[in-house]
């Protein structure tokens, strides 16, 4: 379609100040990630610093806290996170797509019932049972009340429900076990879904605070946002707003750095995010 | 099949996991919320006493119960829409031409891709009094500087912006899908029909047939922007005199500041059978209105 000159600029004159707006935030924390505190607060207001204070800020953002730990701790917890709930969920799925069973209706509506409960309204509870049995500040704390997704059971098994009953039945015939039919036929032919539940995955737990706030009080375990919280009331404290804004570039930067590599597939995970809720 | 004697004991097999995992960690901890709601425990008790209905007639005369409750309803009332309608319009104008349409996009979604809690951080320094961008760029329009987080007229109105901010993204992907499937035909047809306008097609086609779309993204929406509390915790804390306080954030200093597990409970029903009437509610608005 031929857009007449007039309608390309309005286009253009809202879409970049709409992103100016949308993009000042990571503009300005990764301005402030190089800027000294004379400068910060200076009342001569300047965009760019003079002194381009990058390995002083970004060095005393990875010594003043173990900012590597939680990184490592996030990168942990989601992994860990995600193969139990492939471990558990996936041949739950394959059971309710392939194998008929008596009961079966009523497990799946189980499934979907369960679907839209948020970790909010079972947190008391839980944080009983793990207080009780002495696992808060443990990575137990932070997986295990996630590993039976009922919304990674639903994803897989309507993924599951599209592959040919054919397939599974000379799989049978050839003398394969069930066993080996779901992580040899069903987990190869259903990698788009699979792999777009493990981006909503990671990503949901990665930037999850809500939970991690409650059974995590000592660093060695934080995850980065609970560590970009330490390291404010510390860096509050003092004024260090440079490191502050340093220890947050590295935070977002692993997440923010794969969608802008891979936006097509990122983008199909986290519109996930809408189906659950 | 000769196999299928065996099939029961099989698929309940391959269940087991799975549901032992959603009844020990969603169904029963879920049961449990819905007791403690009727008792006056608190964490650390060793006794508890069944109060009956008492924590929910209690919540009633609860001035903190009642603002954050009205604070949630108006964040829902203003993100939902502002984030719909803008994420709507960015996708039509993001999508009606090639020009920087990558970057336009990866642009507006960054913040839905990034950590709200880093980014949580750096709204609070922007938004510092003297030092913030925020306070330095209205000035140009001559706009007063505040103490946006601690004054009591705009702290909900800050984290209700920043809301926006984080969501717009999610429902422009979701319209970009949705207007994907809208096929090329009606648009000819239109054009037979003496629909030439650009605007004219965008009313008359583009928007009807979003309908479904829009409906979809209006319920995620507004089921997440029920969630709020991240920015609440960390940038006001529900403060200043709790005209920033939603429901979560009550919810958890509740339960976990003053180890009110009892009434805590009490609090996350009502947050559950919110939650579910505007699952009915939509699903309502689903039947009679979308059609064409």
């Amino acid at each position: 379609m031929i857009r007449p000159l007039s309608f390309l600029i309005v286009r253009h004159a809202i879409l970049l100040a709409a992103s100016a707006i949308f993009l000042a935030p990571f503009v300005w924390m990764l301005l402030t990630s190089v800027k000294l505190p004379d400068e910060i607060f200076s009342p001569d207001w300047r965009w760019l610093s003079r002194h381009f204070a990058f390995v002083e800020n970004y060095g005393e953002a990875f010594t003043r806290q173990p900012l590597l730990r939680y990184l490592a701790n996030g990168v942990v917890v989601c992994v860990a996170i995600f193969m139990l709930q492939l471990l558990v969920n996936v041949p739950f799925a394959y059971a309710l797509a392939k194998i008929p069973f008596h009961g079966r209706d009523l497990v799946f509506r189980l499934v979907l019932g369960v679907l839209l409960i948020p970790i909010h309204v079972t947190a008391i509870p839980l944080y009983i049972l793990f207080s009780h049995l002495g696992l808060l500040n443990s990575y137990a704390a932070l997986v295990v009340p996630f590993i039976g997704s009922a919304f990674g059971t639903f994803l897989l098994r309507q993924h599951f429900m599209t592959i040919p009953d054919d397939l599974i039945h000379a799989a049978r015939l050839d003398g394969m076990s069930e066993w080996s039919i779901i992580w040899r036929i069903m987990v190869p032919s259903a990698v788009p879904a699979i792999s777009a539940f493990f981006i909503f995955s990671f990503v949901s737990h990665w930037n999850a605070y809500f939970w991690p706030l409650l059974v995590v009080t000592t660093p060695e375990l934080a995850t980065p946002p609970l560590g970009v919280i330490f390291f404010r009331t510390e860096a509050l404290g003092i004024a260090q707003y440079g490191p502050l804004m340093a220890a947050a570039v590295i935070v977002t930067a692993p997440i923010a750095i794969a969608f802008l590599l891979a936006q097509r597939s990122f983008i199909e995970g986290m519109t996930l995010t809408g189906m659950k809720a | 099949m000769h196999a299928m004697p065996h099939r029961s004991w099989l698929g309940w097999a391959l269940s087991a996991p799975g549901i032992i995992a959603l009844f020990t960690l969603v169904v029963g901890p879920g049961l449990v919320t819905a007791l403690l709601s009727f008792s006056d425990w608190q964490f650390g008790a060793t006794s508890l006493n069944w109060i009956g209905f008492d924590n929910f007639v209690a919540m009633w005369h609860d001035e903190t119960f009642r603002k954050a409750f009205r604070n949630t309803l108006l964040y829902i009332c203003v993100v939902v829409p502002a984030s719909v309608g803008l994420g709507l319009m960015l996708a039509l104008l993001v999508e009606s031409d090639p020009g920087l349409r990558a970057f336009y996009r990866a642009a507006f979604f960054l913040p839905v891709a990034s950590t709200l809690i880093a980014m949580a951080v750096v709204w609070q320094f922007m938004l510092h009094p003297t030092a913030g961008l925020v306070n330095h760029v209205l000035s140009w329009f001559r706009v007063a500087p505040t103490d946006w987080l601690k004054n009591p007229a705009t702290a909900l109105w800050t984290i209700i912006a920043i809301g926006v901010w984080s969501k717009t993204g999610l429902a422009m992907v979701l319209f970009m899908a949705g207007l994907q499937s809208i096929p090329r035909d009606l648009y000819d047809a239109g054009q037979i029909d003496g629909i030439d306008e650009a605007w004219d097609r965008v009313l008359r086609i583009t928007v009807p047939m979003l309908g479904p779309t829009t409906l979809f993204v209006l319920t995620i929406s507004a089921i997440q922007a029920f969630q709020v509390f991240d920015t609440v915790q960390v940038l006001t804390e529900g403060g200043p005199n709790k005209t920033s306080e939603v429901l979560l954030h009550l919810i958890y200093s509740e339960g976990f500041s003053f180890f009110r597990a009892g009434y805590a409970a009490a609090l996350t029903v009502v947050y559950l059978l919110v939650v579910l009437c505007l699952i009915q509610l939509q699903a309502l608005v689903v039947e009679r209105r979308v059609h064409y």
